[in-house]
């Protein structure tokens, strides 16, 4: 199946070359870490060979499109198109730039269940087909079941087919989670307030403020984010409250804007589980205004839309 | 000289050990990390390489280099005072030879003939190193291309080959001489055992398969790799955020700030990264390094050819491979360094 969607994306990608209906082409191509495709951008029609899927392109390929000019082809799955809804609603890209080539979505697998189910052996490269996939290294090989090793998000994922394209490459795939599912805030919710601060100090005592979370995250495209000020109004160390602060920070300017692709917690060098902090304000989203965030270009932003009857207990 | 040790009792010992500090890998969630060896904390040797290196042992990532008071009143007011500190003597039990070279290069940078850093030179003074050879290198791992190897003794007191049951310590300093003799247990090592350790490390070094172009690139001219048309294409993928500066065991840049409470203040020191647009930008908000492309190539010619020609001694790199593993678009040094060197 992968492989089928390989080849379909390198056979759409040349004949928008081929037809001039684009400029360039932003997908991924196989590199040296198997777990970490990489985006690549192809610009002459020679290279659209070097274009592939699998179950590891699980970064948002929207992070690309901030402020470009061309015309562009561009693969999206469930999430990526939502977040490319949101670049066209928040004025970062214009829908007649972009022709969205479609893909249905399995999920992606968490490679850090897969590192421990080897006991951290190298893996070299992975195989898969529908339902399985094998990694292999120097001297081993062992197979498992995909639905075992997907990442937490796509196993709570209410959206796996893109909400929005110009061409599809399959059939749409069924969805796995009527409605999104927080059973994990709902705990941390429920911890009286200095067991919960303890509880997120703790998850971020590894933090290197490296800003991966921030860098890979395709609604972080302010031109100066606000730990960059010149003049800092909050501390740059790795003082547990100002790492907090920035956490905090970056999830509030991305609330009813997140779609859960889960790149953040994917490429966080210390494994933090990042995504609850930006899954609490989805759940807010949710629940308060029955918002998920990029489903429609008819829809406004959650912020820029008001209603009567909005909820306004906080006032 | 070489010891002989029991694993068990060597790890048990270090716990006994009370007039240094010990930093030992164990693993924590997915990763392993240096830690202080302390109640609940188990020592894990069975590891490939820690997920940071150990450079924030000698080199905080945030340190308080100065204190000062705002307040007019005090008779120190406005004056910088060195902000107290403590330098105890300090162990790093099982650093990879990569990660001990790594401390070579950056003392060029700390400790040189113009500069002494006071912080880093005090901390480094006070710690043995005692490494542990990889059996297994990866495929990622490249020391050999830079000067190392799997079992080099580059920056180390002692270095421990894992032999199954048993460690065997060659020891290779005085300090690493002084620090084994507080471990109990050891014995004199036996032939056998020496020529055991001599085949790990020969097979070791034959593990490691990497075509990394060092040599041709070193040859290349300055100007010719800087203005060559590759960056833009290498630096597509790239999302500048601080993954590989601060993975590195190598790259030493930091930024400076001063954090001020009510009339109290600290002056701080932070890693800082080359990826970050705010590194370059001037305070007549020109910044020099505006675009992505310019920032990626400043990391890679830094590294392989700005370092190399400053200080003649090969490059700052020790090829750990941590920056290949973790970077989140898969830049990779090795196919860089070849793109460079086939300009």
């Amino acid at each position: 199946m992968m492989q089928h969607y390989t080849e379909k994306i390198k056979e759409i990608a040349k004949r928008l070359f081929e037809e001039e209906k684009i400029d360039i082409f932003i997908g991924y191509e196989k590199g040296t870490n198997p777990f970490f495709p990489r985006p690549t951008l192809i610009s002459k029609i020679e290279d659209v060979n070097k274009l592939i899927w699998n179950s590891n392109c699980a970064l948002n390929l929207c992070n690309y499109l901030t402020g470009r000019k061309e015309r562009i082809g561009i693969i999206a799955n469930g999430c990526t198109s939502r977040s490319i809804v949101t670049h066209i609603l928040e004025n970062q890209i214009k829908r007649e730039q972009l022709y969205i080539v479609g893909i249905p979505c399995e999920g992606m697998l968490d490679y850090r269940k897969i590192q421990a189910a080897v006991d951290n052996k190298e893996i070299l490269e992975i195989k898969e087909n529908e339902k399985e996939f094998k990694v292999i290294g120097d001297g081993f090989e062992e197979a498992f079941n995909k639905e075992d090793f997907l990442q937490e998000n796509c196993l709570a994922c209410t959206h796996p087919n893109p909400v929005i394209y110009d061409e599809i490459i399959a059939e749409p795939v069924s969805t796995r989670a009527a409605r999104p599912e927080y059973e994990d805030i709902k705990e941390i919710e429920e911890m009286p307030i200095e067991k919960r601060r303890f509880h997120i100090q703790k998850l971020l005592e590894r933090c290197i403020r490296c800003y991966a979370c921030r860098n890979v995250c395709p609604l972080c495209y302010c031109p100066t984010c606000f730990v960059d000020e010149r003049i800092p109004w909050f501390g740059k160390s790795i003082d547990p409250t100002d790492t907090l602060t920035f956490h905090i920070l970056r999830a509030f300017h991305c609330a009813g804007r997140c779609t859960d692709c889960g790149a953040c917690e994917r490429v966080c060098p210390v494994g933090i589980p990042i995504r609850i902090f930006i899954k609490k304000l989805n759940k807010d989203a949710f629940e308060i205004f029955s918002w998920e965030a990029g489903l429609s270009l008819e829809q406004k932003p959650l912020f820029a839309a008001y209603k009567k009857d909005d909820y306004d207990d906080f006032l | 000289m070489y010891k002989l040790f029991k694993k068990e009792d060597f790890i048990n010992s270090l716990y006994k050990i009370k007039d240094y500090k010990i930093f030992v890998p164990a693993k924590e969630g997915y990763y392993h990390f240096f830690s202080p060896l302390e109640k609940g904390i188990s020592p894990d040797f069975s590891f490939f390489n820690t997920r940071l290196s150990p450079k924030s042992i000698i080199y905080p990532q945030s340190e308080r280099m100065f204190e000062f008071s705002l307040n007019k009143e005090d008779p120190d007011a406005f004056i910088l005072k060195e902000a107290e500190k403590e330098f105890p003597l300090q162990a790093i039990i099982g650093i990879r030879p990569c990660d001990a070279h790594a401390f070579q290069i950056v003392k060029k940078n700390f400790d040189n003939p113009d500069y002494k850093d006071p912080w880093w030179t005090k901390r480094y003074e006070n710690t043995t190193f005692i490494g542990l050879g990889c059996n297994n290198p990866r495929n990622t791992c490249f020391c050999t291309k830079v000067g190392g190897g799997p079992f080099s003794e580059i920056g180390l007191d002692a270095i421990m080959y894992d032999l199954g049951e048993n460690f065997l310590i060659k020891v290779l300093t005085d300090k690493g001489s002084l620090f084994l003799k507080k471990i109990e247990g050891g014995k004199e090592a036996e032939e056998t055992h020496i020529k055991q350790a001599e085949k790990i490390k020969k097979e070791a070094e034959a593990k490691i398969k990497t075509d990394i172009e060092i040599e041709a690139l070193l040859k290349k001219g300055i100007l010719q790799v800087f203005e060559a048309d590759i960056w833009e294409e290498i630096s597509f993928p790239c999302i500048n955020c601080g993954i590989c500066t601060y993975l590195c065991p190598t790259c030493w840049c930091f930024d400076i700030q001063d954090e001020v409470y009510k009339d109290k203040g600290d002056r701080i020191r932070n890693w800082d990264s080359c990826m970050f647009p705010i590194f370059t930008l001037h305070a007549s908000g020109h910044n020099p390094r505006a675009e992505k492309f310019r920032r990626v190539r400043q990391r890679f010619m830094h590294k392989l050819k700005y370092y190399p020609e400053k200080y003649h001694d090969g490059v700052q790199c020790s090829g750990c491979g941590r920056c290949i593993i973790a970077c989140p678009t898969n830049m990779d040094i090795r196919e860089i360094a070849n793109k460079m060197s086939k300009i």
